[in-house]
């Protein structure tokens, strides 16, 4: 495929034939969650009809089936991320179960009263709270480097917090609330040169953006399966094999040990060793299947296309009379993230629903940030592989239908 | 549902310019409403004297739904007893909750009934019955923050 076709995509999402209060339906709210294409939901419903049984446990063919599917999903997750070796993939919920994975084995053990840990005004509340807890547990101290107006976080700001006592940066590589793309190789090199280890939240970059974790140059990099067109339910860590190794369980159980005694345990290897108990099997396949997904549509056909259609939403809306796009930074997915003079956000979704536009409404689990942009709320599109011209179109006409019903 | 059924001209009218937005002179009880997830924030004032609402007044900021409710929640619990705003509360809550707006269930109910449409937006009842809830906690002398997402 030499572009995206996007005709022959949405075909692949079933949801995408439904209507939705008479009207097609004009999903713009995939940075919240993707929708799911067939071939997601026909792996998952396959290995359920032929293929399932637990894994790394049965002697017979199923669950050796099961198991060689599972390890699959994981390298699957490795090439797609360009790391070393699938034993730095570990499986977990989502996120902010990775997130909080790093903040409480990591955190917990490496953080030491007085140090500091890094994070932008622009982070997901999953970026903010595992390190207001670990931070508490520990006596280290939580340091937030600025966004501008635009929603971009200025390199000499961040280097400005950067010390001998950060020990850790973490930071979004794409804001949900705005589409802000940070310069995650810039800034990784700027903590990696104060001696602190670099945890990027990529839940928005790797739908959209090709991400190389080696190229990008961070210690650890978290993602979630449902907004990458895959299912809830599973997630994943990177993490760089001797940071891993070096890390503690954070939760005990099955499948995580090597040898179980009442005098004492030892524990498994990477990845083993922080997958306790039975792992989303079903949601790992399923993970897999998306990965597959997207790289034969090409991640840099889906990312040309998510430009292009932003470039002529972005105009649209900004042809509208008391629409404030809130977000101009120059690196952006596509988000779009507005206020209208006089309509509040879950007004303008709640309307916008009624014409068969589905967007997000509130503080997008950011509200830092939102108090730093001075609002308290925005509504938001944003974009999906699926997404047409025609989507943007209804959403403007159905904006303009806000601003005439509360005019 | 066309939206105008929700969206009806006194609620418009309302979060456009909405009544007793003030802090009343002497109000002796007040109460906060917050529901952090839509960013709807309310404080609620009474002057309440021998068991009855003397002065009634809000401030703060929300949605359509949640401000035209407010002034509206004003208008209706002004020189009341508490245990006439108590009657209403509960009058109000059935008419959003409920399973259908009954002729019953709007009599008596003046311009509050014209939130009957915001039963059909279940994310939406939230929004209206947050200044409820709190001028209820403000009569009560309540002080912990209302919230009813």
């Amino acid at each position: 495929m030499t572009a995206l076709d996007v005709e022959r995509v949405r075909k692949d999402f079933p949801i995408l034939a439904r209507s939705m209060r008479g009207k097609p339906l004009v999903y713009l709210d995939s940075a919240a969650s993707a929708q799911k294409p067939q071939q997601v939901i026909r792996a998952i419903a396959s290995l359920y009809e032929t293929r399932y049984a637990n894994i790394h446990r049965g002697v017979y063919e199923l669950s050796e089936t099961a198991t060689r599917l599972h390890d699959e999903a994981r390298s699957k997750v490795q090439r797609f991320l360009g790391a070393a070796d699938p034993r730095e993939v570990v499986f977990v919920r989502n996120t902010t179960e990775a997130i909080n994975l790093v903040a409480q084995s990591w955190g917990r053990s490496r953080l030491r009263a007085g140090d500091e840990v890094l994070i932008t005004t622009l982070e997901h509340h999953s970026n903010i709270v595992p390190w207001q807890l670990a931070c508490e547990a520990t006596g280290a101290r939580l340091v937030v480097a600025p966004v501008d107006e635009s929603g971009e976080v200025p390199l000499d700001e961040f280097e400005a917090r950067l010390s001998e006592r950060t020990r850790i940066a973490a930071f979004a590589h794409v804001s949900n609330a705005l589409g802000t793309i940070l310069p995650v190789a810039e800034l990784a090199a700027l903590a990696h040169r104060a001696g602190a280890v670099v945890l990027v939240d990529g839940a928005q970059a790797v739908p959209r953006l090709p991400v190389d974790v080696r190229a990008l140059g961070c210690d650890f990099y978290a993602f979630s399966g449902h907004k990458l067109y895959g299912p809830t339910g599973i997630g994943c860590l990177w993490g760089r094999r001797e940071l891993l190794q070096a890390m503690p369980p954070w939760q005990g159980g099955g499948d995580m040990i090597a040898e179980v005694r009442f005098e004492k345990t030892s524990y498994a290897e990477i990845p083993y060793k922080f997958e306790a108990g039975t792992p989303d099997i079903a949601g790992a396949i399923g993970l897999g299947a998306a990965i597959d997904y997207l790289e034969e549509l090409g991640i840099e056909h889906v990312m040309r296309h998510e430009q292009e259609l932003l470039a002529y939403g972005t105009e649209l809306l900004s042809a509208i009379p008391g629409l404030r796009i809130v977000g101009t930074a120059r690196e952006k997915t596509g988000v779009l993230s507005f206020v209208l003079d006089g309509v509040h956000p879950h007004d303008v979704g709640t309307i916008l629903d009624q014409e068969g536009v589905a967007i997000r409404a509130g503080h997008h689990c950011a509200q830092p940030l939102m108090e730093r942009l001075g609002v308290p709320a925005t509504a938001r599109a944003s974009l999906g592989i699926y997404n047409t011209e025609a989507d943007l179109d209804q959403l403007a006409a159905a904006i303009r239908k806000a601003i005439e019903v509360f005019a | 549902m066309d939206v105008r059924e929700l969206y009806q001209t006194t609620i418009l009218d309302h979060n456009k310019r909405p009544r007793n937005f003030r802090v009343p002179e002497a109000a002796n009880r007040e109460a906060r409403g917050n529901n952090p997830l839509c960013g709807d924030q309310l404080t609620v004032y009474l002057r309440v004297e021998d068991g009855v609402v003397k002065d009634v007044g809000f401030q703060g900021s929300g949605c359509a739904i949640s401000k035209a409710s407010a002034s509206i929640m004003t208008e209706a619990v002004a020189g009341r007893s508490l245990a006439e705003l108590e009657a209403l509360f509960t009058r109000f809550h059935e008419l959003l909750t409920g399973d259908a707006a009954t002729p019953a269930q709007i009599e008596g109910l003046g311009k509050l009934a014209v939130f009957s449409g915001v039963r059909e937006y279940p994310v939406r009842v939230k929004c209206a019955t947050l200044p409820w809830h709190t001028v209820r906690a403000a009569a009560h002398g309540d002080a912990t923050t209302v919230k009813t997402e």
